[in-house]
């Protein structure tokens, strides 16, 4: 049951013959470490805390995608031509037998038929970039609404920002190169938009597309493209991102005794290099499942590119469909000087998604700003806490999301069996209509949750007792230890900031129950708990961690804590003063046994 | 504090028992090194089976191999062997390791003495650059500076000989007299059409071409034009009419022609033009009317050019203006 388990191992000759090998293994170990000095660092590593919690998965996942698309790309790269000159296909799937296509879309078909296992790897890769982009934005979204984007993690930010707008591109670069029918479509659309800038725009996708469109060399440019120089740089800034984590380390969620200026967690060995290496597992079964199972991009049924059979309903991507929704959306309008004209396509494709990017880019300096907050941040904050950059983020994202079903306006006229016309005059006034509305619900609500002091707990049960006298009286369960560590993560507990209008729980000995925790026991339960049934509870939580430092929360029993003077959108720090890594964290945060090392 | 290696043991001696996080306390660290789990035994089943049922998949994987491959088996049995190894592994590390929690220091990222430290260093190389040397610094930057630039000397040579920015759409092969072709480079003749037939044209022994794409429309029995520009009713032989199948806004193939509405609207986009009004714009982000190709019949009743584009055909571009 536990791991130090070496004096009573078993003698015999098994035992004799796992004797040799544990010797074997640390004359290696001390051989290694005498040439490359690994102890130090390797035993850093092992030690190297990540704190729990299920949302920190989310950048695991994109992580793990883009290796199974590095791994699965290679495999494709073998198979797959990169031409554009055209052949009459004599495959083995016999609708396109006899038609005119370009090399690389028979190649895509001799993957798809011939090869072994060709289609379910080809379709995995497909699946994975999907499950990669999508991955970043849920993965950006959690680091935007819990701010871990604050100091120091900025730079970070923009690293992973430039990693999703490198993600999209390639995306698009890698559903071009297969040539089919739909992709074609795309590769248009994507000259046009992007030869509307001024001055460079021609040259720029002549360079490109290897002439004016269609091009001479648009597929082979896209191959180096696709296969070589993006996944080279998002391997690097992938790198970076990944170091820069480690160098700064991970942010936490308050509870557990999680402070500013400690990490709250598992290891990396044993436990989290299971964990981890198990969600990578997991992610390549799910990718293969749908690689196998859900088909996608059936190139076959489309037919190769042929301009003349482009049909309506030509949708692209979902994480491309937001700029085709800008691109609808946008009326006719065209710049004109004299000699010289601004495409209609350079606003909605180009200056938008600038526009865009660059709020999303500058948002943590411009939130620091406004907030004037300078103070190093390790502990995240729960969205409801901070509603102005909540109701921020929920309009943002209805801004895209209504883009996204402009890029659909044509289905969704067909579904609702109304015209286009109404559709595109519906989401025009729905773009600058829902964002505001969104936002605002989501601020209000966030006010609201704020104000009930138990939401998002978890409440405990109650057993109802009758008394012989005909009264009632609900006694709160007490918890099972293991689920004490889960219940305590749920409280919001922010050590060192106080922004919740909230008496905060104080530090509990075992039997004695101060007087705020009471009175807090009280919110939960409809009918007031006896001390002495729920102090253990407590006492468990609180205390019987091992290795846990216990935490002070501020104030002296009794009294309530203090709370910080409210921004209107932004909770302002009252500790703005707290130096690198929190100076006066030694009184605020940690607790009786903070000197142990 | 600022040692990378150890930051939660400064003095870098190794602890009494193996390095524990957090803690020096034997007591703790043996509790804390105690499984998660409330019934290890029944996660070890569990753990067990899912490598077991990996190792199973591997064996149907060879044997749908041999078979020359079925892509949903081959799906779902990566599917049993990566979860089975995925989840065995995640159910082993939450459950049947060490259950903590385990807590660390972070370590301080900065401080003055570092940084008044790393800059007296970098001062080490002042007397490198001092005096008339500030020179030789400048000429360094020059000559970096100027080896940048022939990073743009490649961008050359991956252009085509001819390409400019003076070559897209500005001509086409449309020339006065091209005959009409189909996609088979057939000529059209006038009674190829019915009125609300449309199909695409190119000009003669350019069937491949992406600029030269055209839609050829029978709208009528008679020439169509608009009422405020007559002349182009001699564009339009027996109800043939011609138009650039380059959307203006992003470049698609306008297609689709509604008989019915006298519409064309463009797959990729939305935009509506009408066929009656020179294909003017009705709706949709297309900022200009596609444009018509003049067209004329021949002596034997071939449908041919009057005259090229009167202008760039598709969608706009910065020097679109400049001829």
């Amino acid at each position: 049951m536990t791991l130090i388990s070496g004096s009573n191992a078993p003698v015999g000759m098994r035992g004799k013959a796992a004797e040799a090998g544990k010797k074997a293994a640390a004359k290696q170990g001390r051989d290694l470490d005498e040439r490359l000095g690994l102890a130090s660092a390797g035993r850093w590593m092992l030690n190297y805390i990540f704190p729990d919690h299920w949302s920190f998965m989310l950048g695991e996942i994109a992580l793990y995608s883009f290796i199974i698309l590095l791994l699965t790309g290679v495999y494709l790269a073998f198979f797959f031509v990169d031409s554009a000159h055209e052949i009459i296909y004599h495959g083995s799937y016999v609708p396109l037998q006899g038609v005119k296509m370009s090399e690389a879309y028979a190649s895509t078909l001799q993957i798809s038929f011939n090869l072994r296992a060709g289609l379910v790897i080809r379709q995995m890769h497909h699946w994975a970039a999907l499950i990669f982009i999508g991955a970043i934005g849920i993965h950006m979204c959690r680091i935007f609404f819990t701010g871990a984007f604050r100091k120091p993690r900025e730079i970070n930010w923009t690293i992973g920002l430039t990693l999703m707008i490198l993600a999209l591109l390639n995306g698009f670069f890698g559903y071009s190169l297969p040539d089919d029918l739909i992709s074609g479509g795309g590769l248009r659309i994507f000259y046009s938009v992007f030869e509307s800038i001024p001055f460079v725009g021609t040259w720029a996708m002549e360079l490109l597309y290897g002439g004016p469109y269609p091009g001479t060399a648009v597929l082979s440019h896209f191959y180096v493209i696709h296969v070589f120089i993006l996944p080279l740089v998002i391997l690097g800034l992938l790198s970076a991102h990944l170091a820069i984590i480690m160098r700064q380390h991970h942010t936490q969620f308050p509870g557990k005794g999680a402070t500013e200026t400690n990490v709250v967690g598992t290891p990396m060995w044993p436990g989290y290099m299971a964990k981890s290496g198990g969600y990578f597992f997991m992610t390549m079964a799910v990718t293969a499942l749908l690689g196998g199972l859900a088909q996608i991009n059936p190139i076959w049924l489309f037919g190769p590119y042929d301009p003349i059979r482009i049909s309506t309903f030509t949708q692209p991507d979902w994480y491309i469909g937001w700029l085709d929704g800008a691109l609808r959306l946008w009326p006719n309008w065209e710049t004109h000087f004299p000699g010289h004209i601004i495409a209609n396509t350079f606003y909605p494709a180009v200056i938008l998604p600038g526009i865009i990017f660059n709020i999303l880019y500058a948002y943590p300096f411009l939130e620091a700003k406004l907030t004037g907050d300078k103070a190093y941040h390790n502990l995240l904050q729960r969205p409801r806490d901070v509603p102005g950059r909540t109701a921020f983020g929920a309009g943002f994202l209805a801004f895209f999301f209504v883009l996204l079903l402009g890029g659909s306006e044509d289905v969704i006229a067909v579904a609702f069996d109304t015209s286009v016309q109404s559709v595109v005059w519906v989401l025009r006034v729905g773009l600058f209509a829902i964002p505001p509305i969104v936002g605002a619900v989501a601020y209000l609500l966030c006010k609201e949750l704020s104000a009930v002091p138990s939401a998002g707990k978890r409440p405990l049960a109650n057993v109802i007792v009758r008394s012989v006298d005909g009264g009632y009286a609900a006694t709160p369960v007490e918890l099972h230890p293991l689920e004490a560590e889960h219940h305590e993560e749920l409280e919001p507990a922010p050590v060192g900031h106080v922004f919740v209008p909230e008496p905060e729980p104080q530090l509990v000995t075992a039997g004695v129950v101060s007087p705020a925790s009471a009175a807090e026991r009280t919110d939960r339960g409809p009918a007031p708990a006896t001390s002495a049934a729920s102090a253990p509870v407590q006492s468990t939580s609180a205390s019987d961690i091992p290795g846990v430092r216990q935490v002070s929360r501020q104030g002296t029993p009794g009294e309530p804590a203090p709370r910080s003077g409210r921004h209107l959108f932004f909770p302002r720090r009252s500790h703005g003063g707290e130096g690198p890594n929190g100076s006066n964290g030694d009184g605020a945060g940690t607790g009786p046994d903070s000197g142990s090392d | 504090m600022t040692d990378v290696r150890g930051p939660h043991d400064p003095s870098g001696a190794p602890g009494p028992s193996a390095a524990p996080i957090g803690t020096t306390d034997t007591e703790t660290y043996a509790a804390q090194l105690s499984v998660a789990a409330r019934n290890p035994k029944r996660v070890e089943l569990v753990v067990g089976a899912c490598f077991i049922l990996a190792i199973l998949s591997v064996f149907v994987l060879g044997w749908i191999y041999t078979q020359r491959g079925n892509p949903q088996i081959e799906g779902a049995m990566l599917f049993v062997l990566f979860g089975g190894i995925g989840f065995g592994m995640a159910a082993w590390g939450k459950y049947l390791m060490p259950r903590g929690p385990f807590v660390e220091e972070r370590e301080v990222l900065t401080s003055e003495a570092d940084e008044q430290a790393f800059a007296e260093t970098l001062k080490r190389g002042q007397v490198a650059i001092e005096g008339r040397r500030s020179f030789l610094l400048k000429l360094f930057l020059a000559a970096s500076g100027l080896m940048g630039a022939i990073l743009l000397f490649p961008l050359r040579s991956l252009t085509p000989a001819g390409a400019s920015a003076n070559g897209p759409f500005y001509k086409t092969e449309w020339k006065p007299g091209s005959l009409v072709v189909d996609e088979s480079n057939n000529p059209v003749h006038y009674s190829t059409l019915d009125v609300g037939g449309s199909m695409t044209v190119f000009p003669y022994g350019y069937t491949d071409s992406e600029d030269d794409q055209t839609l050829l429309i029978r709208a009528s029995l008679k020439p169509v034009a608009p009422p405020d520009q007559p002349e182009k009713l001699q564009w339009s032989p027996v109800g043939y009419l011609a138009f650039s199948k380059l959307c203006t806004h992003a470049g698609c193939p306008v297609g689709q022609y509604e008989a019915e509405y006298q519409k064309l609207l463009c797959p990729c986009h939305e935009s509506t033009f009408n066929v009656l009004d020179a294909c003017a714009v009705v709706f949709g982000p297309a900022p200009r009317p596609l444009p018509q190709l003049p067209l004329t019949l021949d002596s034997n009743g071939y449908l041919r050019a009057l005259s090229s584009y009167g202008e760039p055909v598709g969608p706009g571009f910065w020097y679109r203006d400049a001829l």
